[in-house]
């Protein structure tokens, strides 16, 4: 016979949870001293807990496993919302525990009672609050199971403090297994569709593949690369999807989109075929929606129905799991490409020839003032690529250096560039990139931040030493809100309301006074060898604050509104 | 176009504010709403109606369908289906008003259900067209006070909405 809290721990147990990342309060006490009683899952105890969630994100994103989150009721509920929001808006598996309000006084205004579930509720896959301690364990394995499954999601768990508490104790049985009447997600996709939308691959004239998050979630991305490479046609990433094809392949034409290559917007605007897999046409992406693809037939592969033809119609749909979906495509396409005829084969060296076109025009080239020592943001990328060796996981916060980041560091795996792409989260990189450190402590860990960012959960750096999280934070400092300030100089005449940064502290002697190592570069001669001296101290946090371009703008951008995907300006002044 | 939407769903506390909210959340309008107990305890159906273009009610099912606690649904526009709602209406009836209204009520196949020296209270059931129709008919000056109950619907013939089939 257990209590309802230690009925939760073991459940968790059972679940294969290795970590809780949470912050203790009153509705949350009985759970906490349960968690203290064992020894087999860690707690790491943050300093807000919007980083909690964070945290919980980002070692989901590169595990693939669900991140667990505790909470209290009230304000820590609350406080947790931003990521929650965060893990909806990219399909991220999370489960959070909400301590709230005994029952009894549930809807009377008591100390530290806020209604989690109503407010948790546009954002979050499903959310259960607790009646009774027999239901623990059955919601928790529900839990786990809808977080991880289908479209993955955040599942929250609100618990009531009477149900946890050391004076009642029931019998504990966990379910091995779940079904739901009411909840099956697709295991397969539909065999006819995926074999006529494979001829319809095959038969393109200028096809084009587009993948995004859910390749990268949906453990796709092998059976994506063998189905790209026995085509031989051209794909290109969304920022979610980063990672999901090789970034140093040569059929890769870049990341597309808003901040997207010229060369990856116009092959999408001009392709005959359009392969959408794990990607939901986000008018981040797409530009003016009735100009997108305006020559496409679209076959659109992914797990979640409602995703396809919401905002543009797909001529295939297929609802299933990528990578199911894709192994069967590439059964198909093997046996195709074997009847390719010479025409097409000229017709595909032909569209080859014209996006080689379109990639002399080297959008990303980045120039610099004769002899000037100045950092540009694109070179600090750059050099911390080389530092690498292009094998970190990177985690970004939201700005221009995300965006210098998706672009000039390419990815040559899935799961190794964990971003905020839906909710667009400043603040979310520290705190992500510990979570994917505490996940692997042995890998190297890069926070890209801004100056900005970095701000919005800087007190971290005190859980990064509670826990000695050696992640290498590199804050691209332009002393601005660069991004916003970038939008006023192209839209608003230059008139920079409110997105300078007058007052930022001394960062290397705040790392410093958290116990942490921190160094200052404002010199291209230098960037490199202070960043190799960064990574070869791998158990230490170091704080890496370079000083860049303040003016620097991230091209290309779309032209908006009214733009098509290939309407961009590609630097300052200077527009297709 | 007009589109009658019922949802069998899961009868927990919590489901029937998910379905409302992702109508708001979603920019999605609901007209009238209506949610009971089915003859299986654990099972509630909710019968809406909206105005929507075919591809925004494509989404509105999709999202609805991804709701964990909704098990099946149909729009029953889509098919042959009967339609009721159901009107009180309390009408001030004097004098010669109170003939005329019994006239009314009677045209419409209404039922006077209540009677006071100045009031009548008629019931009125019928498609969503009856009762605006019977609305029309009425001095508008006369309505004292009103409720609707909202469409329910069936399909016709064999069909049926049940978490078994
Ligand atoms: C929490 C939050 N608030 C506001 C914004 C709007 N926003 C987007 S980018 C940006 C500026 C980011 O500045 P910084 O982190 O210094 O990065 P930079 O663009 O300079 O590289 C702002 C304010 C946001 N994305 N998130």
């Amino acid at each position: 016979m257990l209590s309802g809290g230690d009925i939760l721990i073991r459940s968790l147990q059972e679940e294969g949870v290795e970590i809780i990342f949470g912050y203790p309060g009153g509705a949350v006490l009985h759970i906490y001293d349960a968690l203290f009683r064992q020894n087999q899952i860690k707690h790491i105890l943050v300093r807000h807990e919007q980083a909690a969630t964070h945290m919980a994100d980002g070692y989901a994103r590169a595990t693939g496993r669900a991140g667990v989150v505790f909470v209290t009721s009230g304000p820590g509920s609350t406080n947790a919302i931003t990521g929650i929001a965060t893990a909806y808006m990219d399909s991220i598996p999370m489960v959070v525990v909400s301590g709230q309000a005994q029952t009894h006084l549930i809807g009377t205004d008591s100390f530290q009672e806020t209604d989690m579930v109503g407010i948790s509720r546009p954002i979050v896959k499903h959310s259960f609050l607790l009646k009774s301690a027999e239901e623990i364990a059955e919601v928790i394995k529900k839990a786990f199971y809808i977080a991880t499954s289908g479209r993955q999601g955040p599942v929250v768990v609100d618990i009531p403090k009477d149900i946890t508490s050391p004076t009642e104790l029931f019998p504990f049985e966990y379910p091995e297994s779940i079904s739901m009447r009411s909840y099956s997600p697709a295991t397969k996709g539909h065999s006819g569709q995926i074999k006529k939308a494979t001829a319809m691959l095959l038969e393109a004239e200028r096809p084009m593949i587009y993948t995004g998050g859910g390749v990268v979630q949906g453990n796709g991305s092998e059976e994506l690369i063998k189905l790209t490479r026995t085509l031989g046609y051209p794909i290109t990433n969304t920022l979610m999807g980063l990672g999901g094809y090789p970034g140093t392949d040569k059929q890769f034409l870049g990341m597309l989109g808003m901040h997207g290559t010229f060369e990856a917007n116009n092959a999408m605007h001009h392709c005959d075929l359009l392969l959408a897999v794990g990607a939901r046409f986000d008018d981040r992406v797409t530009n003016t929606i009735s100009k997108f693809c305006p020559y496409a037939k679209i076959i659109h592969v992914d797990i979640d129905p409602a995703s396809i033809s919401k905002n543009v119609v797909a001529h295939i749909p297929i609802v299933g799991p990528v990578d199911v979906v894709l192994k069967e495509m590439n059964r198909f396409a093997e046996e195709g490409i074997t009847k390719r005829t010479d025409r097409q084969a000229r017709l595909l060296s032909e569209w080859w020839d014209q996006i080689d076109g379109w990639r002399r025009q080297d959008c990303l080239r980045v120039t610099t003032d004769e002899g000037s020592k100045v950092i540009k943001p694109q070179q600090v990328i750059q050099a911390v690529y080389k530092a690498t060796a292009g094998d970190a996981y990177v985690t970004s916060d939201v700005g221009q250096h995300q965006m210098f980041a998706a672009l000039y560091y390419p990815f040559t795996e899935p799961r190794k560039w964990i971003n905020s792409g839906g909710l667009g989260t400043m603040g979310f990189g520290l705190p992500a990139a510990m979570g994917v450190q505490v996940a692997f402590p042995d890998e190297t860990v890069v926070c890209i931040t801004g100056d900005g960012s970095i701000q919005m959960n800087i007190q971290e750096l005190s859980t990064c030493a509670q826990y000695d999280l050696p992640v290498k934070i590199i804050n691209v400092n332009n002393r601005a809100l660069g991004m916003v300030k970038q939008w006023q100089d192209m839209q608003y005449e230059g008139r920079h309301s409110h997105t300078y940064m007058d007052s930022l502290p001394d960062f290397v002697k705040l790392v410093e006074a958290y116990g942490h190592v921190g160094f200052a570069v404002d010199n291209i001669d230098e960037l490199d060898a202070v960043l190799a001296e960064t990574f070869s101290l791998t158990d230490k946090l170091v704080f890496v604050d370079v000083n860049v371009d303040p003016d620097e703008h991230v091209y290309p951008m779309f032209v908006a509104p009214n733009g098509s995907m290939r309407d961009m300006w590609l630097k300052k002044g200077v527009r297709t | 176009m007009r589109r009658i939407i019922s949802v069998l769903m899961e009868n927990e506390a919590g489901a029937l504010s998910r379905v409302v909210g992702l109508f708001a959340q979603r920019n999605y309008n609901i007209e009238t709403l209506t949610v009971a107990p089915t003859e299986d305890k654990t099972l509630s159906r909710l019968t809406l109606t909206t105005t929507a273009t075919d591809q925004q009610i494509e989404q509105i099912t999709k999202q609805l369908n991804k709701l964990i606690e909704v098990v099946k649904l149909v729009d029953l526009t889509d098919g042959d289906h009967l339609e009721r709602e159901l009107m009180l209406i309390k009408l001030k009836a004097t004098g010669a008003q109170r003939a005329e209204i019994k006239r009314t009520a009677d045209i419409f196949r209404a039922q006077v259900v209540d009677v006071t020296q100045g009031a009548y209270t008629i019931q009125l059931t019928g498609t969503s067209d009856k009762l605006d129709a019977f609305l029309r008919a009425i001095q508008e000056s006369t309505v004292l006070e009103m409720v609707r109950s909202g469409v329910s619907g069936l399909s016709r013939g064999e069909k049926v909405l049940s978490s078994k089939s």
